[in-house]
């Protein structure tokens, strides 16, 4: 709950500080997916905890003298919010003065993230993939566990079914929007990724694993994570083939700023399509483990 | 006394850094350790858009008549770095999970003692 | 489409990952990673021999020219260690099939695959990189797959050995992004060739040096140099044996080519070399990484564990180079990654060999393995004979450099040193071999030798052992040349 509110709080920060896309983005993390992840591992390995001292000295004295050193750090930085800092003048205003005729759409970050530095988005991606293939390999069920109906409770609150029905299109609905409204406003593919597995997550909830999984079977999951990869990478290989660097969209058109425009609506589409798989898929590995467990106390 | 004013953002950033880190070290509860880890990894996003930030910018979505942004560079890099914290987050909870599976604790110290035993 | 060889390094394993993920699982899988890697490193050894003999290589990404976007810069340097890390990816997956079949579930096969060529493919991302922060994200993309690859081994140690490495790698890896914060902050720029040139006007300032010593330990963290040491014998006596196999050739050596890329490249040499006593603390912490981790590693009972220990001491002997410094010093360095991760890669092949074969690798279970299992026990004992660095084989090379770079700088008690390393070494192989063929089996059934695609892998480390010990041209002139271009400063 706690690391809720901080996320929230440093969301807030992010705003004032300018970086309305980061804040968005921590909202959804910080506040959204990571708080749940960890409600449920502690709802499965449960809260009590011993007491111990006896490290805390030692750590004390790391910790100080790395702080120390952070402070010997910042003595000589520049003065903060400071427009003649080297951070501001110079690979910074390239962007802000350029992206508008180079690429075309006025949310520089967005430029800057699929098309200035496309690769290392790429390379988030697979981070992203890289996490979900080692949550499915640690917490895959044995599966062959019976398709039961689990009479989860929100089958007996007809407020919640009906609740969960009013929001779910809506919040699915905003997910494309993010999605695709990413190149004008704060927004992209993993914005819009996570929110479009929150609408899927809702329904887990609501409704159980066993028939979310009905709807958006494990296997199909696995199939979308990869395939949302591969589209990233494929949009790279394609304007190599066009005679560009690898993830050069402008090869992509007869026109640069048409090529860009392609190329960022796909990659943009690819992220959004691994994120929401993997966001799912380990979704569905810590909810799997919660009803196993209580299968098995019971 | 200058230097109060002026750079007291990123000294915000080493205190909050700081603490994730004490709590990554001197925690022996495993959960515990992934929040502060978390904490240590949120500060350093803070002191990345901290650099981007320009008095009297806004934010970075090009419109008319704006003429000061901040810069977009940092918060393209924090993106990056908030997904993955998460995916790493991820990893570390779902490890957990397998440690309380095959340990039946999540305590740094007794999880120590069961592999010395056996 | 030659020139995009670069990214196609990289990329290959990247795509193959997910396209493994929707193959399946078991052998295709394996034939399909296997096919994956062996291109890979094709396109490296490509890689080294042009770079050999046109220079270096620059690739835009995206079609943005550095520092706008990100540059792929292949030198010498990381062809060199490009070409080490994907070969001795390729050897392990050629015996992987049979080794995993024994220790991972059927149905975590194909996962076991995607992993390893994520981590293959962060590894090489990191290595060819020439973007500071891009070497951050294929670090996490190797990082993450490497915790995967390690939980899936056999016991539950393995999970906790995982979950600790998870928690260093992670202080570690944002060590690092707080070092290139700090560099991005007094710079303003994030591309390698860049900073070299933006750095020095900005060497005096304490932000420079915290951003080099928060980059230093948080490599020092990913290298398990002494003390940060503490993870890497869990992880990799607890890894499934081939992860281990290729882990001990190519991981340690990836952080060791950051640290060379970010004191010699990136950070101004003067400023590394006077104001702190940079070269003094690289050779007092190798060392003591020599001979703390030799004497531990004498004392283990479980040998998978004591050729790790013998791992942080042999990263001991990479630094000691490095603090000697000079092209000679540096030269021993590189000479000395190519050798240990042959050396490495043999070890723990042999111990996968036997570990399939029956099961565990502690000292009393292989006794008298010598005569059930020739072809396999030879193996530890020629890779054994090379981490000596008995004469004709490959370790001999490397200790030669070493020594004759120590003796040239003039420091002989340092020589003396490293001798007395070589002799520990010889101490903790000796046991394993007394073991193998001078004790005799609890127990007398026979035991077959191990699987045939193992043992190819394994001999062909054998020759390569042998090979490099005694055609020394091929690691000699290419580790001189990246040396010199290091130590000179040339682009």
């Amino acid at each position: 709950m706690l690391s809720g509110i901080y996320g929230f709080l440093s969301a807030s920060f992010f705003v004032l500080m300018d970086a309305v896309d980061v804040a968005f983005t921590e909202a959804a993390v910080g506040s959204g997916i990571s708080p749940l992840l960890m409600l449920l591992t502690v709802a499965l390995v449960g809260r009590n905890e011993k007491h111990e001292s006896g490290k805390s000295i030692p750590a004390l004295v790391l910790v100080t003298i790395t702080g120390a050193l952070l402070i010997i750090g910042t003595l000589s930085m520049p003065e903060f919010g400071s427009a003649t800092a080297p951070a501001q003048t110079h690979v910074g205003p390239h962007y802000i003065e350029k992206s508008g005729s180079e690429i075309g759409i006025p949310n520089i970050v967005t430029s800057v993230l699929a098309s200035y530095r496309g690769f290392d988005t790429f390379g988030e991606v697979a981070v992203v993939f890289t996490a979900g293939i080692g949550v499915l390999s640690l917490l895959m069920l044995k599966s062959s566990t019976v398709q039961k109906p689990v009479v989860t409770s929100a089958h007996k609150h007809k407020v919640l079914r009906i609740v969960s029905k009013i929001l779910i299109p809506p919040i699915l609905l905003f997910a494309l929007y993010v999605q695709f409204h990413g190149d004008y406003g704060p927004g992209g593919g993993f914005q819009a990724g996570v929110i479009f597995a929150a609408a899927i997550i809702l329904y887990t909830m609501f409704f159980g694993v066993d028939i979310a999984q009905q709807v958006v079977s494990f296997a199909v999951l696995r199939v979308l994570a990869a395939f949302g990869v591969l589209l990233y990478g494929s949009v790279g290989l394609v304007s190599m083939l066009n005679g560009g660097d690898f993830l050069d969209y402008s090869a992509l058109a007869e026109n640069p700023i048409t090529g860009q425009h392609i190329g960022i609506i796909v990659i943009e589409l690819g992220v959004g399509i691994t994120v929401a798989a993997i966001m799912v898929m380990i979704f569905y590995c810590f909810a799997g483990q919660v009803n196993d467990t209580g299968e098995a106390g019971q | 006394m200058t230097q109060l004013f002026t750079h007291y953002n990123y000294w915000i950033v080493v205190v909050l850094m700081m603490a994730g880190f004490f709590i990554v070290i001197a925690q022996g509860n495993l959960v515990k350790k992934l929040i502060g880890l978390n904490i240590f990894q949120t500060s350093v996003f803070i002191l990345y858009i901290s650099s981007g930030k320009i008095t009297g910018g806004t934010a970075p979505i090009l419109q008319e008549g704006i003429t000061v942004y901040s810069n977009p560079l940092p918060h393209v890099l924090i993106l990056t770095a908030i997904v993955v914290g998460i995916a790493t987050t991820a990893l570390g909870l779902a490890l957990v999970i397998r440690i309380k599976k095959a340990y039946g604790t999540i305590e740094e110290s007794e999880i120590q003692q069961r592999d010395h035993t056996c | 489409m030659l020139s995009h060889l670069p990214i196609l390094q990289v990329i290959l394993p990247l795509l193959g990952a997910p396209a493994c993920l929707i193959l399946g699982r078991g052998k295709l899988a394996w034939l399909f990673a296997l096919l994956v890697s062996t291109l890979s490193f094709c396109i490296a050894a490509t890689l080294l021999y042009t770079v050999y003999h046109h220079g270096v290589i620059s690739y835009a990404l995206g079609g943005w020219q550095a520092p706008w976007g990100i540059e792929y810069r292949i030198d010498l340097l990381n062809a060199w260690l490009l070409v080490i890390v994907s070969g001795s990816s390729t050897i392990s997956l050629l015996a992987a099939q049979s080794s995993i079949s024994s220790e991972i579930a059927l149905d975590k096969q194909g996962l076991f695959y995607v992993a390893w060529l994520l981590c293959l493919a962060g590894l090489l991302g990191i290595l060819a990189t020439g973007d500071a922060f891009n070497v951050f994200v294929f670090l996490e993309i190797s990082s993450l797959s490497t915790y995967t690859l390690i939980s899936l081994g056999p016991n539950r140690q393995s999970l906790w050995a995982a979950f600790r490495y998870l928690i260093m790698g992670t202080i570690g890896a944002t060590f690092i992004l707080i070092g290139i914060g700090f560099m991005y902050i007094m710079t303003g720029t994030l591309n390698m060739a860049d900073l070299a040139e933006r750095l020095p006007s900005a060497s005096e300032s304490p932000t420079v040096f915290a951003a080099y010593a928060f980059i230093l330990v948080g490599i020092s963290l990913k290298l398990a140099l002494f003390p940060l040491h503490l993870w890497l014998p869990n992880a990799y006596s607890q890894a499934p044996s081939i992860v281990t196999t290729f882990l001990a050739a190519s991981a340690t050596k990836v952080a060791l080519y950051l640290l060379i890329r970010f004191t010699y490249t990136i950070f101004p040499s003067e400023f590394s070399q006077f104001i702190i006593p940079l070269a003094d603390i690289f050779v007092a912490l190798g060392i003591v990484a020599v001979f703390s981790a030799s004497i531990a590693a004498i004392y283990q009972e479980e040998i998978k564990r004591a050729i790790a220990y013998s791992s942080i001491a042999q990263i001991g002997y990479m630094v000691i180079g490095l603090g000697i410094g000079g092209v000679l010093g540096l030269q021993a360095t590189l000479i000395h990654v190519f050798n240990h991760a042959l050396m490495k890669a043999t070890l723990f092949m042999a111990l996968a060999g036997i570990a399939v074969r029956i099961g565990a690798t502690t000292l009393t279970s292989m006794q008298g393995l010598g005569r059930k299992m020739p072809w396999t026990s030879f193996g530890f004992v020629a890779g054994g004979l090379s981490l000596i660095g008995v004469p004709l084989t490959a370790g001999f090379i490397s200790k030669w450099y070493l020594v004759s770079a120590a003796a040239l700088a003039g420091r002989w008690p340092l020589v003396f040193l490293i001798l007395l390393g070589s002799l520990l070494a010889i101490i903790y192989i000796w046991r394993v071999v007394e073991a193998l063929y001078f004790k005799s089996a609890a127990d007398n059934s026979p035991v077959k030798e191990a699987p045939l695609t193992m043992l190819i892998a394994l001999w062909l480390l054998i020759l390569g052992n042998v090979y490099f010990g005694i055609d020394t041209r091929l690691p000699v002139s290419i580790s001189y040349e990246a040396a010199a271009a290091l130590v000179e400063g040339r682009p």
